[in-house]
């Protein structure tokens, strides 16, 4: 797929390292974003990131390097790095060399991709843009509005010493708009059209996140928030859309399923879990509706991929089944750790960090019911649309998180809009509360573009897909004015 | 570096044509980053990283990009000529930037501070010894980092620095343990002891039965990492120029309503403090502080080179969020702690920060590590993790009852993308009430 890295992989097998087993990762991903705000193109921003990940093996220890000089001495100089660590973290390492995985795998995927993004010129793209500005500016109460798309293509090469050929290459596609209203000291925001909802293709996933067509209703609804009443307060049925379940998805089952914190390498940051070893295959999470799956093949969402970046293959696998725990997110290395089986999630942000347990796609499969039959069922409650704000423990049990937008429910029926929806929860015991899950028609393709994880950090992309959802007796609360 | 900086810059020039203007700008680092956790090595490697940024100017038309840089002189000209080319066919699809603007001074700077970088494989080994029994988690990095700027006009800067950065936890069991960071220029073993040996200490109370505290209002001390946690919050978006004009600041009632924090808090951006590069990607020189708050009054914003063409005022920063924020010590004596906090919450981590109510500044959070039940001034027992609710108007203004006299300097452990070079320093702080939710 690119010359370049398998010239490079060539170059460094000639001189690869005389090391019990070694890999490398080649990236070369390119970056191209722009954006138009209040009517005024910013800066194009074109971005080259390229670089290797060379890892190493000798005796007992592991060590790693990682340097964008890809020439025969970066290389070199790299490898040389690389088996110092390993030397020196022989004996005292967390791994047993036995553990680190050594795959052989042979393969070739590349995002299927209708159309192009080189297929729509700059100028019409900007010529989007400015017309999406004028959509979001609908009157004068709208102070700030912006809509951007980026696109960054990633080729990835992994090889190893035990043969693996792995050539991946991506595409992902970033749009998304923002209308921001205000009177007074009260401003409210309204962002869509794919803000939260970043896909791998090309420009053809633009139509199906409503970029632009949903410009001006997202502005209608900013400018409708600075005269709607505050949430109310109370323990109360809550209906959340996709666009706020991707969150609660990917706090409070997502990051405590993940085995690098149950086995405590997070503890220092990202935080350790209320998740323990001996909860799968038996832990109730939630109630019979609940079932989670790890997701690699749906092609359009953010982290689907052949291998990960240890070389395992990847596969769809139930994480939560009817409510049950069945396993965690861990990839190779962290399931040698634990001796429990996992899936295909080691992966790395960006050419220069290793490769640790990550979500990946992780998503709530649909259930029976349409968001009017979860409605209807509603005496007293709110519908919350978009997250805002999002906040849990280190060990990821107490939360707390926010939306955009809010609508009352009122005996059965959608009421006028609430600003400031908040609500609070407990995840050993919130998701035992599901009561409903949406069918096929609330189901939505969605990701998170910055999930920060891992010592040095990390940000990566991630996908949840999820129908709307129903949760009784949830703590609901509005602002503080 | 600097030299290889500065010459495949000045090879770049050479390829301009017609009035083009050209802006370099340069990040790199050569850092070992090692990984523990129980008090063993987890992933230890190094990362040796080179970035070029590239503003192509002409009249008020403009494109940007960042290169990879190889290493090799030869290959990365050929890569950035290329790169120059694909800018110049971009540009003159791209309509007219209004809010184009770059230092048309020459502002030469330079400062090195990367003599002497220590042994990390030493280093790595003493934290492992000295921590032998205990359960330690966390990172340690070290290393150089580097940043330059040259344009076409002749002016060249260049930033170097070889720091490290330990920052670790020791845990008791399950979520009970005492954070602690060790960050600087020269590393030194009798330092390293005193911070494990403190921890030791707190370990031991930390091993005492929890107490679960009922949601209420709490009489509290935030130590100063705690409150760094609030001011970062605060950070996201309440003191940019374009935030305040587009009415997105946190802050926003101090604008439109004149409200008001106590008056012992002042905070500047003290750009003085010279961990980071005192240049701008723009060419412009950061003064040497920005007061942001004083006396409890809004007073000034961080302006970048964009909105001071858009809202006519002067650049002071690279970008709107602070990077070298100083908040003002009190007169609270911190070895009476305590004593002045007599019952309630000694607090020394907060924990992933929101807003509730982003216009009225209300933020929720958790409690985090060691955070302790106090009683006539004795530490009786560790809390459970909480969550709070509050607002920054009553934080640090109602409820506020003092600062610390003594600082606390906190060198930034982040590291996505590159490392931080963040820093923060400020005092403890006293308040009367702390409402917790959960």
């Amino acid at each position: 797929m690119n010359d370049y890295l398998n010239q490079v992989a060539q170059q460094f097998k000639s001189i690869a390292p005389n090391a019990d087993f070694w890999s490398l990762r080649l990236t070369n991903e390119v970056h191209e974003a722009i954006s138009v705000r209040q009517g005024v193109m910013q800066p194009v921003f074109n971005q080259l990131a390229r670089g290797a990940l060379l890892t190493v093996v000798v005796g007992d220890g592991c060590g790693y390097a990682a340097s964008s000089d890809l020439s025969r001495g970066g290389l070199k100089k790299a490898m040389r790095q690389a088996s110092d660590w390993a030397l020196q973290s022989s004996g005292l390492g967390l791994l047993k060399a036995k553990d680190y995985p050594r795959p052989e795998g042979k393969a070739r995927y590349e995002t299927p991709v209708k159309k192009h993004w080189d297929e729509l010129p700059l100028n019409e793209k900007v010529a989007l843009l400015q017309d999406a500005n004028k959509a979001l500016k609908i009157n004068d109460s709208i102070v700030d509005w912006q809509a951007y798309i980026g696109y960054r293509c990633d080729d990835i090469l992994f090889i190893s010493s035990a043969g693996a050929h792995i050539e991946q290459r991506f595409h992902y596609i970033n749009p998304g708009l923002v209308a921001v209203a205000n009177k007074g000291s009260l401003t409210q925001y309204r962002t869509g059209g794919g803000s939260q909802s970043s896909r791998q293709g090309g420009l053809e996933q633009l139509s199906l996140l409503d970029f632009p067509q949903a410009a001006t209703p997202l502005a209608e609804e900013a400018v409708a928030l600075l005269s709607a009443d505050e949430c109310p307060q109370g323990a109360m049925d809550v209906v959340l859309a996709p666009s706020q379940m991707i969150l609660q998805i990917h706090e409070s089952i997502g990051h405590p399923l993940e085995l690098d914190r149950i086995l405590g390498d997070e503890r220092n940051y990202a935080g350790t879990s209320f998740v323990t070893q001996d909860m799968f295959g038996s832990y109730r999470y939630g109630s019979d509706l609940l079932n989670v799956s790890f997701d690699p093949g749906r092609t359009e969402q953010l982290a689907s991929y052949a291998y990960d970046d240890e070389g395992t293959p990847a596969q769809r696998e139930y994480i939560i089944r009817n409510g049950i725990l069945e396993r965690p997110l861990g990839g190779a290395s962290s399931q040698a750790r634990a001796g429990i089986q996992g899936v295909a999630n080691a992966r790395q942000a960006d050419w220069f960090r290793p490769p640790i347990d990550r979500m990946a796609n992780l998503n709530v499969e649909p259930g029976d019911k349409s968001v009017e039959d979860m409605i209807s069922s509603v005496e007293n409650g709110v519908y919350m649309d978009t997250n805002r704000s999002w906040s849990i423990d280190d060990s990821r049990n107490k939360f707390q998180f926010g939306c955009e937008l809010g609508r009352v429910i009122k005996n059965g029926e959608l009421k006028g809009l609430v600003r400031n929806p908040n609500y609070r929860g407990i995840s050993a015991t919130f998701w035992r509360n599901l009561v409903a899950v949406g069918n096929e028609n609330s189901f939505q393709v969605q990701g998170v573009t910055n999930c920060g994880k891992g010592e040095p950090n990390q940000a990566i992309y991630v996908g949840h897909a999820s129908p709307a959802c129903q949760f009784s007796d949830v703590d609901v609360f509005g602002g503080a004015a | 570096m600097q030299d290889y900086f500065y010459s495949l810059s000045d090879a770049l020039f050479t390829k301009l044509e017609g009035d083009e203007q050209l802006l370099v700008g340069f990040e790199g680092e050569d850092s070992d980053f090692v990984r523990l956790n129980r008090n063993k090595i987890r992933q230890a490697g190094g990362v040796a990283q080179r970035k070029l940024s590239l503003d192509l100017i002409e009249g008020k038309r403009h494109a940007e990009a960042s290169v990879d840089l190889a290493g090799n002189s030869e290959q990365d000209f050929n890569q950035l000529v290329e790169t120059l080319k694909n800018l110049r066919q971009q540009r003159v699809l791209l309509p007219e930037d209004p809010y184009l603007h770059f230092s048309t001074d020459i502002n030469h700077t330079e400062y090195h501070h990367d003599n002497e970088v220590i042994n990390s494989h030493d280093a790595v080994e003493q934290v492992l010894q000295t921590a032998d029994d205990m359960d330690l988690v966390g990172i340690f990095a070290n290393g150089i980092q580097y940043s330059g700027f040259a344009n076409s006009i002749g002016q060249r800067n260049w930033h170097s620095s070889a720091n490290f950065n330990f920052d670790w936890s020791c845990y008791h069991a399950e979520d009970k343990a005492v954070k602690s960071n060790y960050a600087g220029f020269v590393w030194q073993q009798d330092k390293l002891t005193a911070k494990i040996e403190s921890i030791k200490h707190q370990l031991a109370i930390i091993s005492r039965p929890s107490k679960t505290i009922d949601p209420g209002c709490y009489r509290a001390y935030l130590a100063p990492s705690a409150v760094s946690e609030i001011i970062n919050l605060m950070s996201w978006g309440g003191f940019g120029l374009k935030s305040h004009r587009t009415k997105t600041t946190p802050l926003i009632q101090m604008l439109e309503q004149g409200r008001t924090l106590a008056a012992s808090i002042s905070l500047r951006e003290n750009h003085a403090r010279g961990l980071a590069p005192i240049f701008t990607g723009s060419g412009f020189i950061k003064p040497e502080q920005v007061q942001l708050i004083k006396s409890g009054t809004y007073q000034d914003c961080l302006v970048s080179s964009r909105s001071a063409m858009e809202y006519d005022s002067v650049t002071n920063a690279e970008s709107e969020y602070p990077g070298a924020l100083d908040l003002a010590a009190g007169n609270l004596p911190v070895e009476n702690i305590l004593k002045e906090l007599d019952t309630g919450l000694y607090i020394n981590n907060l924990w992933y920060l929101n807003f509730s109510d982003r216009n009225a500044c209300q933020l929720t959070g958790m409690t985090r590590f060691a955070c302790f039940w106090v009683e006539n001034g004795e530490i009786q027992a560790p809390v459970d993790v909480m969550r709070f609710d509050d607002s920054v108007y009553d934080l640090l203004g109602t409820n506020l009852l003092g600062l610390t006299k003594k600082r606390e300097l906190i060198l930034d452990a982040s590291s996505y993308g590159q490392r931080s070079n963040s820093s923060i320093e400020l005092p403890g702080v006293l308040v009367n009430q702390l409402r917790l939710t959960l």
